[in-house]
């Protein structure tokens, strides 16, 4: 299973990311567990971790932390919205 | 209904202009328009870089246009959002609606406003004396959202 992975704004300056494929392990079945995993991969990627209301978004629609993730998805992680 | 996210400049009264043309059921027409200030909090900004998310943002804003559509009686509606680097004094963006009557334009109108500023997946990054700053997103604008709850 892969996904495509999406870094916005803040969050993707503080990871030095704008985005990547990720094979699936396993046992990550929601886009919170997702977060998860990748945040603790190594320690430059620990601010996806810190990040304080963090916001994410499954195939361009937003999702809570319990949403399912399925092969193709793309998922994006970001911060609070400030357009306008 | 119409959505536009772009880097470059409009023009406000040509999009005035462009929703009443030849239409003569229209009996109001309310707009807002968005610009850069020089300063935010007591810190001068020098310029605001707008990010965006390709295929989500023009998505997020059709849902919000279709929402407005649904709740009132509106004919025509126009949203504008520029992205990119910006000067204080430019346009930031824009939300015309057309109506029989003002009341259901002015709400529609603020409404857009407040839906736009809280779930349009849209990121500002100001130029200080201090460097790049991102903004935050504010308590006030997810306050100004509830009141249409």
């Amino acid at each position: 299973m892969t996904v495509q992975v999406l870094y916005f704004a803040a969050l993707r300056e503080a990871l030095g990311c704008a985005g990547e494929e990720i094979a699936l392990p396993s046992e990550v079945d929601t886009v919170g567990q997702l977060r998860q995993y990748l945040a603790t991969r190594e320690p430059s990627w620990q601010p996806l971790a810190a990040m304080k209301n963090l916001r994410m978004a499954i195939n361009q629609g937003m999702a809570s932390p319990d949403a399912r993730v399925r092969d193709g998805d793309e998922v994006a992680f970001f911060p609070p919205v400030t357009g306008g | 209904m119409s959505v536009s996210v772009q880097a470059e400049d409009f023009d406000a009264n040509q999009e005035l202009d462009k929703l009443t043309a030849g239409r003569t059921d229209i009996g109001a027409l309310v707009s807002f328009t968005g610009l850069v200030r020089d300063s935010h909090q007591g810190v001068d900004i020098s310029d605001m870089t707008l990010e965006y998310y390709p295929g989500m943002t023009e998505k997020a804003l059709a849902d919000i246009v279709a929402q407005a559509q649904s709740r009132w009686p509106i004919q025509g509606v126009r949203v504008i959002h520029r992205y990119g680097r910006l000067l204080p004094g430019e346009r930031i963006v824009f939300v015309a609606v057309t109506a029989s009557h003002r009341g259901e334009a002015f709400l529609a109108c603020e409404f857009i406003m407040d839906y736009l500023k809280t779930s349009a997946p849209f990121w500002k990054k100001e130029g200080t004396a201090e460097g790049g700053q991102w903004v935050d997103a504010r308590e006030s604008d997810e306050q100004a959202r509830q009141r249409w709850s």
